[in-house]
């Protein structure tokens, strides 16, 4: 499903991603942790296309296509989806009204016309239960004066409603009590299937506790270093990453 | 001949023609002396500052243009809020269409200025509040020594006005360049309501200045509800100087959608007399090309416990210009007082210009007053964002523009005027959407 070739990805000259080999198939669950400042978040945005980055070299193919001079929105309705790190407050529009013109524009853009509003609305209770998900919230203005948990609740909630076949999950467990962490990924393992893929990156082990990866990558100064298994996040959990790094001087 | 003289040597015949016991005769004389003093406002002063009207004024404005004109229903159709019943009062080239208006005389007045002042039963009106609130700088000025036409409404206390009230003013282009100066009254009595809608739309690409004076009074407990669309064409120019002056308990809310027009200059004043009174001015302005528009306000804060909130919006792209200037003064007796501006702005092009200028001048030792004003960009991260979920990049910007707008928007009493906007909103930002706002 998604192919990265030796990525080279930065701003301004200087090198965040320098050399990315990563392949993911339909149905697999990958997990890339990896220090801070590793470029874990840059290697999201690039794959969702913020124009911000500049890819130097490599390719990113998706469904066997190029997507590397794709729009954001463009990748978006062939089924990219990240879930930010910090999700952007937008005052003034309600979860609601997004999600129903995020819908309806990916719609548009594959020349479906607009969802019924009764169909909407039954998918909207559905998901909002999924993620168990307050009414009162739905009419709330995005992400504004959300508390960490609710925006990262939030973003999965907008994956459920959207169905994307490649779901990018930035560090969704940062911000989250115990409890909200096990909704979450509830949430995200509901929807998993034979047809699409997730990618985890994270920084700590426990979401993988409830998210169960088949592959786990570590990422260090813009270079997949190690794969593994999910044992290799036990590993790295109880030796941290210098250990890696020393294996690297060798 | 500068327009200037032009105006003096009219004046003369215009008031010879005029019955010399009008009520407005000696105000007449009075304004067209100050206004010969005055002479056009110019960048030199203050208030003027940003907004220079030279160009206008080299246009060669007929002043008392003919009206032969005639404008079918159909073809103004789109000008009106028809999908709601509404009393209206239309003007085509300053005079008035009794065809396409819809008058009243049935336990309120809604007519016009030019029936009322022939009217003895009306003079009392006349004499007790013509020309009290408009102030005497030269705009105004110029407008009183030429007043003969507008809206004149008058509404019994305790009158709830069912529907609300038009006043459109159409200009048809039958002269290359004209000059309108209507003149609106309107008398809100103790605990009536109204609401009103005022627009001035060109119907051709001819030139023309509009120079617009309306006082509205309140009577005690009144409420008032004013909504001003300025979407005219580019080569039609506004300066409306509105003025409310306020009894106790009463609620005077404006709205200002200015999306169109060449140069609107929007002189707003409010003069709150009594207790407890509350004013509320808003504003959306939204820019493109070449387009100049100027707020400036005044809230006068006369009497104590009283509340006022501004809230102005603008995004400016191309090479437009926008400029608020907003003064609160709060007298020495007006303790309690609760006054808050706001004022923001997005600049979308590089040669986009917002003048912004909050003017405090405070008296009194126990207020509350606050300003906020900023100037910015649309979010990029907020554009990402959206754009991840599938939103185009185009309406990724029109649904920021729209979410920074709403909390102007969102005031708007009358549904049909508030959806009527909405689209304005959408056709000047040149998308389609489908959410509600």
């Amino acid at each position: 499903m998604l192919h990265i070739k030796n990525l080279h990805a930065g701003v301004e000259n200087k090198d965040i991603l320098k050399g990315i080999d990563l392949e993911v198939k339909a149905g697999e669950v990958h997990a890339i942790m990896g220090p801070n400042g590793s470029g874990k978040s840059t290697l999201a945005s690039v794959i969702a296309g913020k124009e911000e980055f500049d890819v130097t070299q490599g390719e990113i193919t998706y469904e066997g296509n190029d997507i590397s001079e794709l729009d954001p929105e463009e990748r978006a309705h062939k089924g990219i989806f990240l879930s930010f790190q910090y999700p952007v407050e937008i005052p003034g529009v309600s979860v609601t009204n997004f999600v129903k013109t995020a819908i309806n524009e990916t719609r548009k853009a594959k020349g479906i016309e607009d969802m019924k509003a009764g169909e909407m609305l039954k998918l909207i209770k559905e998901k909002a239960e999924l993620l168990e998900i307050d009414r009162k919230f739905l009419s709330r203005s995005l992400n504004e004066g959300f508390s960490g948990g609710e925006k990262k609740r939030n973003e999965i909630f907008q994956m459920a409603m959207l169905e994307p076949k490649l779901a990018i999950l930035d560090e969704t467990d940062s911000g989250l009590d115990i409890d909200a962490l096990r909704i979450v990924a509830n949430g995200v393992n509901k929807l998993k299937s034979e047809n699409n893929a997730i990618l985890v990156i994270t920084h700590y082990q426990r979401l993988l506790d409830h998210i169960i990866p088949d592959f786990v990558h570590v990422l260090i100064d813009g270079k997949i270093v190690k794969s593994g298994t999910k044992e290799l996040a036990y590993e790295l959990e109880e030796k941290g990453y210098d250990w890696i790094k020393e294996e690297l001087v060798k | 001949m500068s327009l200037k003289e032009k105006l003096l040597t009219s004046y003369i015949a215009f008031e010879d023609n005029l019955e010399a016991d009008s009520p407005l005769h000696d105000l007449r004389n009075e304004a067209i002396k100050n206004f010969e003093v005055q002479g056009f406002p110019t960048k030199k002063e203050e208030d003027w500052k940003y907004t220079s009207l030279n160009a206008l004024l080299k246009n060669d404005y007929s002043i008392f243009p003919k009206n032969d004109s005639n404008v079918e229903f159909k073809n103004v159709k789109q000008y009106f809020l028809h999908d709601i019943d509404t009393y209206k009062i239309v003007f085509i080239d300053g005079v008035f269409s009794s065809f396409l208006s819809e008058t009243t005389h049935d336990k309120i007045d809604v007519c016009t200025l030019s029936s009322a002042l022939n009217k003895p039963k009306y003079k009392a009106v006349f004499e007790a509040y013509f020309g009290k609130a408009a102030k005497k700088d030269s705009m105004a000025s110029l407008n009183t020594a030429f007043a003969k036409e507008g809206a004149y409404i008058n509404i019994p206390k305790h009158k709830e006005v069912s529907k609300p009230i038009e006043i459109i003013n159409f200009s048809t282009g039958n002269e290359s360049a004209i000059l309108l100066q209507p003149r609106n009254l309107i008398v809100v009595g103790e605990n009536a309501h109204v609401q009103i809608i005022e627009r001035h739309q060109s119907l051709s690409d001819n030139a023309v200045l509009t120079n617009s004076v309306t006082e509205i009074f309140a009577e005690k407990r009144a409420y008032v509800d004013y909504y001003k669309i300025q979407t005219d064409r580019p080569t039609a120019s506004l300066i409306d100087n509105t003025y409310f002056s306020q009894e106790r308990d009463t609620n005077c809310n404006l709205h200002t959608f200015s999306f169109g027009g060449k140069l609107t200059r929007n002189n707003l004043q409010y003069f709150q007399n009594g207790e407890h009174s509350n004013s509320t001015l808003k504003g959306i302005t939204i820019l493109e090309g070449k387009q100049h528009v100027d707020h400036n306000t005044l809230v006068h804060h006369i009497a104590p416990n009283c509340e006022s909130h501004q809230d102005y919006k603008g995004i400016f792209g191309d090479a437009s210009v926008g400029v608020f200037n907003g003064k609160i003064v709060v007298e020495r007796d007006a303790q309690k007082t609760d006054a808050f501006q706001q004022n923001n702005n997005i600049l979308i092009d590089d040669k986009a210009t917002i003048n912004a200028k909050p003017q405090l001048e405070i008296f009194a030792d126990d207020v509350k007053c606050s300003h906020g004003c900023t100037i910015g960009q649309l979010d990029e991260d907020a554009l990402f964002y959206m754009r991840s979920r599938g939103i185009a990049k185009k309406e990724a910007r029109a649904l920021l523009m729209y979410a920074f707008a709403n909390t102007v928007l969102e005031s708007v009493k009358i549904p049909e005027l508030k959806n009527r906007i909405n689209k304005l909103i959408a056709e000047k930002i040149g998308v389609s959407l489908g959410f509600d706002v």
